[in-house]
């Protein structure tokens, strides 16, 4: 693939030494026609007040500056994007058998199930999934939990969405936010009442589209005063994608006392550019949890944020970043406490391995007036070879004098010692790499659901086998 | 079962030579004494017989089970029932002993998840830990990441008793440890070789071998075998030291 190839010569491009690695700027092709943005605003038979908003995010797109923080990137076509929505794409192929085998193989060794991988391979447009989540949506009916498409939630509970729909995620933010607010389709709405606490993490699988897709799906999830939830999106089973441009968006509302853990980790394939917005809120002592883990697509850029606007509120973030082969992650998180007594906690950690690049970007701001607001932030890089880099740019504001606010960061480096030492018991050196990442975010799995981690390790593994057939 | 042969190796490391011309045999429940003073090449010679890349084979073959494995991958020798204990071994943050021990396992039995449970592992683990004087704690921790040297040693141990391995290459594991560990140490090693496996002892002292019964010793000085024998070598030493090596080695020639 071309894209590839020279995104691996921009990375042993000397230049790219450098301490600030962000020269390149984007390319925007095409244009987006207001009439398209009413077409789609039409076809999804929506209120008046979402084509407003619609259309005002355009105006905003078209004026907003390209951010010059992008790197790697060297355009984005909007007719590619835009020609998706007037004609979405028939579903491709029909047939299990007729999938590469190379995917069908990938799948198999996964231990997916069928409906699943055929989901997940684009052989079917819904996860057919009746069967196995059916009970667990009769649970959260009786809780009076509402987990419906986004387009739905719109027409169906407008005055809830409206109340929070681009509230916590400002159209006005950057250029790719206004981009997303223009086309957005898809997502999910969730809305927890008072005081239920959802007893499973939810895990919700959206469907990615086919061909040419541009990806602008928002989901919104409000959790009621005293509520809690644990969701998952996405899967980290590989997804395998052409040419796509990812700019979905995730807004949180964490009501008084309530707890939110937002679980992503995402395997999309090496072409896909992905833009992961994600933003949430806090009020008086609730809480809201990040866990993004990238290991597909060739360039990411996510960084999970928290508003901490009620006192005593909190937030934690654990990234993590793995770029193997000439692929970008460009991670992070932010954390604005906005009220006393607020705390927060980053952990990020990094896994670059065969010339590929992680850069960390976070950044902690204690307002003044947010008195005794406690932060740690631990970045974590671990490089497996000469090829690869990391960088950290953390970023700390602090206003109020009664912050207690830290950081630390390390760097570590697999030796060949170490991966001769581990071949000697019998593993492959992909298997010894493998081993020692799967060791290096042990702690971070800890919490989460057993099959979920096994399925992750699986993956991991995989990841380093199915590229490392030539070393 | 078929012998571990070493023929006529000689070892480069970079441009140095550091062995020339070594011939080694041991057979299935034999046990093979090296010994040989600081620097003379032995802990090299075990390295290259279990593939480190660092070590560049100018000629010569090694063997085992009939197969000449000289130039496969050390984790290709491992599966082919060689071991090596460490006498050096690094630590590896972020990965521990029960991680590492499920994933060879899972390996031997042709698992392509690494990662999934073994039935039964854990509890034989505990208890073997036990007898050799590790604790359940040791099983959880960073390998080799601030273990004492005889902790160090007592893994090494450790990992060979759950993989079974049937070459066994023990690089000075009785140097640094108790004198119940040494003892440790000796039956082990009886235990291996009477169950028909071919053992390797790279040692300086004599003090295990009172527990033990040699097959043959060599000595290896400058990287050559200077002299082979049997128990009567490790008096030798033991008495003298190395002194008489001089004289061997103006004696000798390659
Ligand atoms: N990787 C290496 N790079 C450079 N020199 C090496 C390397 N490995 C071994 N040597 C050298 O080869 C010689 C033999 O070293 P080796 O470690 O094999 O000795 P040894 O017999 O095991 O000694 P000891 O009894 O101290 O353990 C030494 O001079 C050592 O410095
Ligand atoms: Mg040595």
């Amino acid at each position: 693939m071309a894209g590839a190839v020279e995104l691996s010569e921009i990375l042993e491009h000397p230049e790219y030494m450098e301490p600030i690695p962000y020269k390149r700027e984007i390319e925007i092709r095409g244009r987006l026609s207001r009439s398209i943005v009413e077409e789609i605003s039409r076809a999804k038979k929506e209120p008046e007040w979402m084509l407003r908003l619609r259309l005002r995010a355009l105006e905003a797109f078209e004026k907003l500056p390209t951010p010059k923080w992008i790197y790697g990137i060297e355009s984005i076509d909007l007719e590619e994007i835009t020609t998706y929505y007037v004609k979405p794409v028939e579903k491709p192929v029909e047939d299990w058998d007729k999938l590469p085998s190379e995917i069908r193989s990938i799948y198999e060794k996964l231990g997916l199930p069928e409906f699943y991988a055929k989901y997940l391979a684009g052989l079917s447009t819904v996860l057919d999934s009746e069967t196995v989540y059916s009970s667990m949506k009769k649970v959260l009916e009786k809780l009076g939990v509402i987990m419906i498409p986004m387009e739905e939630a719109v027409k169906k509970y407008p005055d809830l969405v409206k109340k929070y729909f681009s509230r916590i995620y400002p159209l006005m933010e950057h250029k790719f936010s206004a981009l997303h607010y223009a086309l957005w389709s898809g997502g999910v709405f969730v809305y927890v009442p008072k005081n239920v606490k959802v007893p499973y993490p939810i895990e919700a699988f959206f469907y990615v589209g086919s061909e040419l897709e541009g990806q602008f799906e928002h989901t919104l999830i409000v959790a009621d005063e005293g509520s809690e939830l644990t969701f998952i999106e996405g899967c980290s089973a590989p997804r395998f994608k052409k040419y796509s441009f990812h700019d979905g968006m995730v807004e949180l509302y964490a009501h008084k006392n309530s707890r939110i853990s937002f679980i992503t980790v995402q395997n999309w394939s090496r072409n896909i550019v992905n833009f992961n917005n994600k933003r949430g809120i806090t009020e008086e002592n609730a809480y809201i949890e990040w866990l993004e883990g990238s290991i597909g697509s060739k360039y990411t850029v996510t960084y999970p944020s928290t508003i901490l606007r009620g006192e005593g509120s909190g937030t934690s973030s654990i990234v993590v970043g793995i770029a193997n082969g000439p692929y970008i992650k460009d991670t992070g998180s932010k954390v604005i406490h906005a009220a006393p007594n607020t705390r927060s906690r980053i952990i990020s950690k990094s896994i670059s391995s065969r010339g590929g690049v992680n850069i960390y970007r976070g950044m902690v701001q204690v307002n003044r007036g947010a008195k005794y607001s406690r932060s740690h932030v631990q970045c974590d890089s671990l490089i497996l070879d000469e090829k690869s880099k990391a960088y950290t740019y953390p970023i700390i504001h602090v206003m109020d004098n009664t912050a207690d606010v830290g950081h630390e960061a390390t760097t570590g480096r697999i030796n060949p010692e170490q991966l001769y030492y581990l071949q000697t018991r019998g593993l492959s050196e992909d298997q010894a790499k493998s081993l020692i990442v799967l060791g290096y975010i042990r702690d971070i799995l800890r919490g989460l659901p057993l099959e979920y981690v096994a399925m992750l390790s699986r993956v991991i593994q995989l990841e380093f086998e199915r590229i490392g057939g030539v070393g | 079962m078929l012998p571990l042969i070493v023929e006529d190796l000689s070892v480069a490391v970079d441009s140095k030579k550091i062995l020339e011309n070594i011939d080694l045999r041991v057979d299935h429940g034999e046990l093979l004494v090296i010994m040989g003073p600081n620097g003379s090449g032995k802990t090299s010679l075990a390295l290259t017989i279990m593939g480190h890349p660092s070590y560049r084979v100018l000629k010569g073959r090694i063997i085992i089970d009939g197969e000449d494995i000289t130039d496969k991958s050390p984790d290709y020798r491992a599966l082919k029932g060689l071991f090596l204990l460490f006498q050096n071994p690094v630590e590896i943050p972020g990965v521990n002993l029960k991680s590492l021990l499920r994933a060879a396992l899972n390996k031997r039995m042709g698992k392509t998840d690494l990662t999934e449970p073994v039935p039964g592992l854990e509890e034989k683990l505990v208890a073997e830990a036990k007898m050799l004087g590790l604790s359940e704690e040791h099983l959880e921790r960073d390998i080799n990441v601030g273990f004492s040297g005889g902790e160090k040693k007592r893994s090494e141990l450790l990992q060979a008793k759950i993989l079974r391995p049937r070459y066994v290459i023990m690089d000075e594991p009785d140097s640094g440890l108790d004198v119940d560990g040494v003892r440790m140490v000796a039956d082990i090693i009886r235990e291996l070789i009477s169950t028909g496996n071919a053992v390797v002892l790279i040692t300086h002292y004599p003090r295990v071998l009172e527990y033990v019964e040699p097959s043959r010793v060599v000595v290896i000085h400058k990287g050559r075998i200077v002299a082979t024998g049997g128990r009567e070598l490790v008096d030798k030493i033991n008495m003298e030291g190395y002194k008489w090596l001089g004289e061997v080695e103006n004696g000798g020639s390659g």
